[in-house]
């Protein structure tokens, strides 16, 4: 029986965790080690309406301070974790050494950065409450050239916001069609209909040479000389595994620490949310996801599998969803969509502003994506769950009204 | 127990009505309806995973 349970990570998947702990059962202590000073907070509303101060700070808690007591959570902000020796069952906080008898490894990812712009006032990441409050104040100083690089869902949903407080946006992307590697040109073209039309200058198929400024930004420079003038640069060009403490560890790390079928990084360690990289027997490879709703489920997952360690726990296969708003638009994904997949729109159309797409490949339907189309988004992600066929999916379309 | 569900924060992601169909619906509408608001104690469990998984933590449960 374990006396202590420790958790590296103070976010969605680590609180999830250590309520999921509690919840069942588990009556030895809970150390939860978090690096930022902030109390636990939700990120989502970070690019949207936190970012344009609709919402206030209060509404972004994660688990209030009366949960914390009550549950017996011995909570430790501010402390990062720098080493773990798996051997000796011993983790390094703040250089502190703290020995646990079970461990759930929740760290996160970072925003990826841009060589050389960390100097340079005006270039941001978006990742922290400290991020979006910083981007916000920017966008209310007067500064109304607004670049952002990326148009990945961060980039879209910091476009959508920015162009919707009436600030000059301008988003840049290497790729032809925003997020088509994800989604297929079909849909990265709708997506980038929304944005044009709202006002959103979108220059595809360009890359970045570098951030130019001295004190200040002054513009970004594209490989073809193209110089655009900025007051503000946003980079979204994806996030990082916040693995590097764990690099002496003597666990696997590639892209993220690899797990088992269960989650199960190495005997009583086990990996949540977005810096675990699992092996999804349902997918039949290894993957890491960087959703909400998986953060949220693979936190409890991983708390109960450390608990229950046993010869035959069911493998954690989800078929993983996440949301994106943009605009008036609510994006849903459920499934994991590739753009060589068949597509077909199959409940309204693009033009309505609200359609329903299915992917399908080898016969198989793999993906449901809904545009303000949440009830058929649901629909169809049972249907992926149960392992239906493109057949069926069809036919199941077409019996919707 | 009673479902009380905070409209000014439901987002209609529609998560709850593929965890609870009998409980709630997101109809064609794109609003919440909630079919059941006194659920049987045997629904406590899919209720429960409601309420953690909306991701606007709308849901809660009153006893």
């Amino acid at each position: 029986m374990r006396s202590s349970i420790t958790i590296v990570g103070a976010s969605l998947s680590g609180i999830r965790a250590a309520e999921t702990l509690r919840a069942e059962g588990f009556k030895g202590k809970i150390k939860l080690f978090g690096e930022e000073e902030r109390t636990p907070y939700d990120r989502p509303p970070l690019s949207k309406n936190f970012l344009d101060g609709e919402m206030p700070f209060e509404r972004l808690s994660l688990i209030s301070e009366e949960k914390i007591l009550e549950l017996e959570i011995e909570l430790a902000l501010g402390s990062k974790a720098t080493n773990l020796d798996v051997e000796s069952q011993t983790l390094e906080i703040e250089g502190i050494k703290e020995s646990y008898d079970g461990l759930i490894i929740a760290t996160g990812a970072r925003a990826r950065k841009l060589p050389n712009s960390d100097k340079i006032q005006g270039v941001h990441t978006l990742r922290s409450i400290d991020d979006s409050i910083r981007i916000r104040e920017a966008f209310k100083s007067g500064k109304s050239k607004v670049v952002i690089v990326g148009a990945g869902f961060i980039g879209c949903e910091v476009a959508s916001t920015a162009s919707n407080l009436g600030l000059e946006v301008t988003v840049l992307e290497t790729q032809h069609v925003p997020l088509c590697h994800v989604l297929g040109e079909k849909v990265g073209t709708i997506i980038s209909d929304l944005h044009t039309t709202n006002g959103v200058e979108l220059n595809c198929g360009v890359k970045v040479q570098e951030i130019q400024g001295g004190d200040h930004v002054e513009g970004v420079l594209l490989t073809d000389g193209t110089l655009i003038e900025a007051d503000l640069v946003i980079v979204g060009i994806g996030a990082v595994p916040n693995t590097e403490w764990l690099e002496n560890s003597g666990l696997t790390i590639d892209d993220g620490v690899c797990c088992d079928e269960t989650c199960l990084a190495a005997p009583n360690i086990v990996a949540a949310g977005d810096v675990a990289r699992w092996y999804h027997v349902g997918y039949g490879k290894s993957i890491r996801l960087e959703h909400w709703d998986n953060a949220a489920e693979q936190g409890k997952y991983s708390a109960q599998r450390l608990l229950h360690d046993e010869a035959n726990n069911p493998p954690y296969a989800p078929v993983p969803w996440f949301w994106s708003d943009q605009f008036d638009r609510k994006i849903q994904l459920a499934g994991i969509s590739s753009p060589e997949d068949e597509f077909e729109v199959v409940v309204d159309s693009p033009q309505e502003g609200r359609f329903t797409g299915i992917y399908g490949n080898e016969g198989k339907l793999r993906a449901v994506i809904g545009i303000n189309r949440p009830r058929h988004v649901m629909q169809f992600k049972s249907l992926i769950e149960k392992g239906s066929s493109w057949k069926e999916a069809l036919e199941f379309a077409s019996g919707i009204e | 127990m009673r479902v009380v569900v905070d409209f000014d924060l439901c987002e209609s992601n529609a998560i709850c009505m593929q965890i609870a169909p009998d409980i709630f619906e997101v109809r064609d509408d794109d609003f919440l309806y909630v079919l059941e608001e006194t659920p049987s104690e045997d629904r406590r469990s899919s209720l429960e995973e409601s309420v953690q998984r909306c991701p606007k933590q709308a849901i809660s449960i009153e006893e």
